[in-house]
């Protein structure tokens, strides 16, 4: 039925649009009619590139005021954050002064210029002077920028073994995360998907005879004491993942046969970070926007929408999946005491196998 | 026969034939037919893509409502109106594959060098005809082959237009995987060998063929970009080939070129030693330069197009070529930047930081050409010149956001989201989509004899305009807050929940944007039958294939092949009464050369 009705709106669609087009079309038939632009056209569309250039300025100076600071552009929670975003900040002040230049030179000439009658344009074929300029100009803006990116990255991937990072092993699958941590010898034990074993819950395979795998222990949640280095192994024991953690400005792809890493110190708390002026607009906005929904759910005899909380995530980032779409884990990042404490309260991998 | 008396052997076939509805129509071997067909096929294509997008714009703008939409058009994959997961990822995946591949390479590309190719060099057609035809009824085979994958019991291919293997290699691991990942990549193996026999026609025809008097630097700046794009082809595509058929081998006889250690399932698989990450390097080295292979005949269209709409020579011509050159030779070193974050050693990643940020060089060079070619001149406000404008402007704000996802620093918090998504549909999605609309308005007069209706033309191009903006202007906002691309729905993260209305927006505006196509389609199906008759000349251009009859003849001239005495941009020169001397005209006594 629904079917039938969308055939039926479509062909009324196509109707009007045919009749639209037969209006054109006769409004068209007392001029000359060689479908080649006159004086008319080009001054019409000389003005409307203008209002096309105003259009995109609008609409980026929308964007920004509306969802420029949106909070993942600024508060960065880790120590290499900061660079990272000095660095956008950079290129995109670049970008948008680059922008507005170029925007501004193509339809203001495209306005400027529009062709008329007997007119001829000028013969200008060539400016080696011109062309040398605008070659050299990208040439130095690029090397500084090459230059700056190239150190920022060098400084993101570099691991400095000699501070002592907490080694924690960032496992996927399809489709949810789960976190290893070193235990008191800060050494992953060996392991293999092919050691795994479901009815020992030996889940991530690790080879149980390793005395580094004795104290491991695995998480469903992410605990990170701030301050210290965290260099993470990643593994995928399916398909490939990505461990996105925004938040952090970090990512890495997990990858099945393969161990690769990434290492970050993060700065701030959850707590702290709630505690952030831009945070706390970001939640309040967030919960506004969750109220209006929960009364529309509850209307249609729904369960309302729980009251949203800022935390950091763990998301996967590259598609893995019917449900890639929640593949996530919570992210905590706490004090050292309390990271202690947390930590006390998990199993070892020892304790954990059932026989 | 007399006609053809001094020209090549290739002159020999075709002419005494009989035709037959058969032999002019279908298994023709004219190129300007083999173009129509490519443009015809590629169009529809297109229209399947286009609508695929929209479905699942509406199912991000309104996750998981019903919609009677999806209940028609998908069947089963919307129970009682609801998108499954699995479909949404299956017709991402196919948008990708087909607006990529059989719209901007084989529609655009294939249209476009198979009908200037001999007309703008003055060949009586392509070097072989008969692979001609070949390379097409390949693609038109392939595009049966991705068609009927959409309708195969457990779903089409859903691993991303990418198919990063072991997701696209192990059935168990997604519905897509099985028989919907076969067909897809039988299409694309038949794909690739249409896009070789194509590409390798072209470099001959273009290399031995030119008339007399057309030397390559005489030659139009569409044609140096054909040219070009079908070298780059010939390199890179062989390699996405050889990946394919490694995949096939993983999928089907067992061995472990990409798979290691994987358990899925509940059980291991015998899979040791390969590495997705070879996948993603194999994959790459084409998907690169394949982005250059769609954009730049989009180039040469526009550089052709905006000389001859503004009067005026375009400006820089050498340094035009030497920019086409220095971007297909860097393009073929560049493919690391999709894999900064892949695992590979990060150092590798310095060295695709700097030479995917020297592109911009190139890129820059060409801008400000096409900007100066517009300056003090007499523009013809046509609608294929407002798609040229619209190109340049589309290009450079999509182009510009390349800087960011191409420093590997700042690619590690922008890669897989909708950042990279805005990125490359505006500079190579839209840009190119515009290039092949600009091609279209112009050399339609050409290939139809009629003209195109300018005023649906003008309503077709500003609607259009503004929608692309309006959906992926603010697309690069909500990359930057941290959303991921391909995900189903994004109500599972409440942390998202203020960017719903961005979506709202951006799948508002790419419903107008799409809904606008349809004044194109009916222009385009309409004006083949009633539109104005076309002049010989309708643009006044300078370049060989205005010297046709508009109606189609085997071998192009009725007479000798025309000889060539100047470049193709004298437009406005000083010293002739016209604005625009056509390339066949001799010099004066006196008047220079001017071809730089």
């Amino acid at each position: 039925m629904t079917a039938l009705l969308t055939i039926i709106v479509l062909v009324f669609i196509l109707v009007a649009i045919w009749q639209m087009v037969k209006i054109f079309d006769l409004a068209q038939a007392r001029t000359e009619n060689t479908q080649v632009a006159t004086d008319k056209d080009n001054t019409i569309n000389g003005y409307i590139m203008m209002g096309f250039l105003a259009f995109i300025y609008i609409i980026t100076i929308v964007s920004i005021v509306k969802w420029g600071d949106l909070p993942l552009l600024s508060n960065a929670a880790s120590e290499h954050g900061s660079t990272t975003d000095n660095l956008m900040i950079t290129s995109l002040v670049i970008i948008f002064f680059v922008q507005t230049i170029t925007q501004f030179l193509l339809h203001y000439f495209a306005f400027k210029y529009k062709g008329e009658k007997g007119k001829k344009a000028l013969f200008f074929a060539d400016n080696n002077k011109l062309e040398a300029v605008w070659t050299i100009i990208p040439v130095i803006v690029l090397a500084g920028l090459i230059i700056y990116g190239l150190n920022t990255w060098i400084n993101i991937m570099g691991v400095d073994e000699t501070e002592d990072p907490l080694v924690v092993e960032l496992y996927a699958q399809q489709f949810n995360w789960k976190a290893r941590y070193a235990g008191a010898d800060n050494t992953l034990g060996k392991a293999n998907v092919r050691l795994i074993d479901i009815d020992r819950a030996n889940i991530l395979g690790l080879d149980e005879a390793d005395p580094n795998a004795q104290d491991d222990i695995i998480t469903t949640e992410l605990h990170l004491p701030v301050g210290r280095p965290v260099l993470f192994k990643m593994r995928s024991q399916d398909v490939l993942h990505s461990a996105y953690m925004p938040h952090f400005r970090a990512q890495m792809n997990c990858v099945p046969g393969m161990i690769t890493q990434f290492g970050f110190t993060p700065t701030v708390t959850t707590a702290e970070m709630r505690q952030t002026q831009e945070i706390q607009d970001k939640v309040a906005n967030i919960n506004r926007i969750r109220v209006e929904k929960s009364e529309a759910l509850v209307a249609k005899g729904e369960d309302a929408l729980d009251r949203y909380e800022f935390d950091y995530l763990l998301l996967c980032n590259k598609i893995c999946g019917k449900s890639h779409y929640n593949m996530q884990m919570k992210i905590v990042v706490e004090s050292q005491e309390e990271y202690d404490s947390w930590i006390k309260e998990q199993k070892e991998f020892k304790n954990s196998l059932s026989n | 026969m007399s006609a053809h008396a001094d020209t090549h052997a290739h002159d020999d076939h075709g002419h005494h034939h009989k035709e037959t509805f058969v032999t002019k129509y279908i298994f023709s071997q004219d190129h300007k037919m083999i173009a129509k067909q490519y443009l015809i096929t590629g169009t529809i294509m297109g229209v399947i893509g286009i609508i695929m997008s929209l479905m699942f714009r509406m199912q991000i703008a309104w996750p998981e409502e019903p919609n009677v939409i999806f209940e028609a058009l998908l069947g089963k994959w919307a129970p009682e109106g609801v998108m499954d997961a699995d479909i949404y990822l299956a017709l991402v995946t196919i948008h990708g594959t087909i607006m990529v591949f059989f719209v901007l390479t084989a529609g655009l590309s294939g249209t476009f060098s198979n009908l200037l190719i001999p007309l703008q060099i003055g060949a009586r057609d392509m070097a072989s005809g008969f692979l001609n035809m070949v390379s097409y009824w390949l693609f038109f085979l392939s595009s049966v082959v991705m068609v009927l994958s959409l309708f195969v019991e457990a779903g089409p291919a859903a691993a991303g237009w990418t198919i990063y293997p072991p997701l696209s290699a192990l059935p168990m691991a997604q519905g897509g995987s099985g028989m919907g990942m076969t067909l897809w990549l039988v299409s694309m193996a038949i794909f690739i060998a249409s896009s070789l026999l194509g590409s390798l026609n072209y470099i001959v025809t273009v290399l031995n063929l030119r008339t007399k008097g057309m030397t390559m630097t005489r030659l139009p700046l569409t044609i140096w970009a054909f040219f070009i794009t079908a070298v780059i082809g010939v390199i890179s595509f062989p390699v996405l080939l050889s990946a394919a058929l490694l995949l096939i081998m993983d999928r089907s006889f067992g061995t472990s070129f990409f798979l290691s250690d994987i358990f899925i399932q509940g059980e291991v698989l015998h899979y040791q030693g390969g590495s997705p990450v070879l996948f993603e390097h194999l994959f790459w080295f084409l998907g690169h330069p394949e982005v250059y292979i769609v954009i730049l005949p989009a180039m040469g269209l526009v550089s052709e197009i905006m000389a001859a709409n503004s009067r005026k020579p375009i400006f820089g011509y050498r340094a035009m070529i030497a920019s086409i050159l220095a971007i297909a030779f860097l393009s073929t070193i560049v493919w690391g930047h999709h894999m900064f974050i892949s695992g590979m050693n990060p150092f590798l990643g310095s060295v695709f930081t700097f030479t995917t940020l020297l592109i911009a060089i190139p890129s820059a060079v060409k801008a400000f050409n096409w900007i100066t070619t517009l300056w003090k001149g007499n523009l013809q406000m046509n609608p294929a010149m407002l798609f040229s404008i619209g190109f340049v402007s589309t290009f450079i704000t999509g182009g510009l956001t390349g800087i960011i996802l191409g420093d590997s620093a700042l690619d590690i918090n922008v890669h897989d989201t909708y950042f990279v998504v805005a990125h490359f549909h505006l500079v190579m999605g839209i840009s190119a989509l515009y290039g092949m609309f600009a091609g279209i308005y112009h050399w339609y007069p050409k290939m139809f004899g009629r003209m195109l209706n300018k005023n649906l033309g003008y309503i077709h191009f500003w609607i259009t305009a503004i929608c692309a903006y309006g959906v992926f202007f603010p697309m690069h906002f909500i990359g930057m807050a941290g959303l991921p691309r391909r995900y189903y729905t994004n109500s599972n993260f409440p942390l998202f929940d203020d960017l719903a209305n961005v979506n709202v927006v951006i799948t508002v505006f790419a419903l107008i944007g799409g809904a606008v196509q349809i004044i194109y389609l009916y222009n385009f199906f309409i004006s083949i039958f009633y539109g104005k008759k076309a002049e010989q000349n309708p643009w006044k251009s300078t370049t060989l294939e205005w010297t046709t009859p508009v109606e189609h003849i085997h071998g192009n001239w009725p007479g000798e092949i025309p000889h060539v005495h100047r470049w193709a941009y004298d437009y406005s020169k000083p010293g002739h009464d016209v604005d625009f001397v056509p390339q066949t005209v001799p010099l004066k006594d006196g008047e220079e050369e001017l071809q730089h």
